[in-house]
């Protein structure tokens, strides 16, 4: 049996290191990337919670892997969109560094 | 020690090694991509151990095949040269902004490092296409709907933000 704790905790700690890909990196892809590995950290969260709650065998719950289907779906959209903007920001701006793209920084 | 805990355990340490490889690579954004592939693959392999088999498959499929292909094929047409991703010039106080996001992280998995229940009887069929189906099916099936429209727009979205000349 794979200790439930640990899937959390692992769930964690690829979140934060998602979280300081954001904040490091001035490449735009990495960035998305690192956004990527956010989603997958959440996901990882709803299936270890299904694990642990997964209903009967008369009403089987599967409600935390319905949800990282969802969640599949958006980051493919999102993945979908924001490449779109980087080619686009790379048409424009000859760059896909975020610091050059600092029009709506207050 | 089972089999299960050893697999656990190697999935879990090639998942934060790759993404560590991800988000430390600052020379090539291929390997940075390649490292990505890695990370999702190890976590598929724990989303077996959890019983999730069909969520395997499809992050398999979905993240291992169709996301990272777009990356690859984004940083491939973009031609991206290697000078671009040297750190920021205020990368000190980026390292020391990144260092409390890991104490954060580590004070969050303290917390979380409590006893959890008892994991329940796993139903047969328990992550089966089938179960998952049934669920998505009748439970969800708005959500389905919404999943679809939202791909659309994602689609029309993507189409003119990448054109170059809208007509």
């Amino acid at each position: 049996m794979v200790p439930l704790e640990h899937v959390i905790g692992l769930s964690a700690l690829l979140f934060v290191i998602g979280v300081a890909g954001v904040a490091i990196r001035r490449n735009l892809i990495v960035v998305l990337m690192s956004i990527e590995l956010m989603l997958n950290a959440v996901n990882l969260a709803f299936v270890g919670f299904n694990r642990l709650w997964p209903g009967t065998a008369e009403a089987p719950r599967l409600d935390g892997q319905v949800f990282v289907l969802m969640v599949i779906t958006v980051a493919a959209a999102e993945v979908a969109v924001g490449l779109g903007i980087v080619i686009s920001m790379f048409r424009n701006r000859d760059s896909v560094n975020l610091e050059d793209v600092s029009l709506l920084k207050w | 020690m089972t089999t299960q805990e050893i697999l656990f355990y190697a999935f879990a340490a090639l998942a934060v090694v790759s993404a560590l490889g991800m988000v430390l690579n600052l020379r090539n954004t291929v390997a940075a991509a390649m490292s990505l592939v890695v990370t999702m693959v190890s976590l598929a392999g724990i989303y077996v151990l959890l019983e999730a088999h069909l969520v395997a498959a499809i992050q398999i499929m979905v993240y291992g095949g169709a996301i990272v292909v777009l990356f690859l094929f984004v940083v491939m047409l973009l031609n991206l040269r290697a000078d671009e991703f040297a750190p920021g010039r205020q990368w000190l106080t980026k390292l020391a902004a990144g260092l409390v996001v890991f104490a954060a992280g580590a004070e969050l998995i303290r917390l979380l490092s409590g006893e959890l229940p008892e994991p329940g009887e796993l139903p047969p069929g328990f992550g089966g296409y089938r179960m998952v189906g049934i669920s998505l099916y009748t439970d969800y099936v708005l959500l389905v709907e919404m999943a679809s429209l939202l791909l659309l727009a994602a689609i029309v979205g993507a189409l003119i933000l990448a054109k170059r000349r809208i007509d």
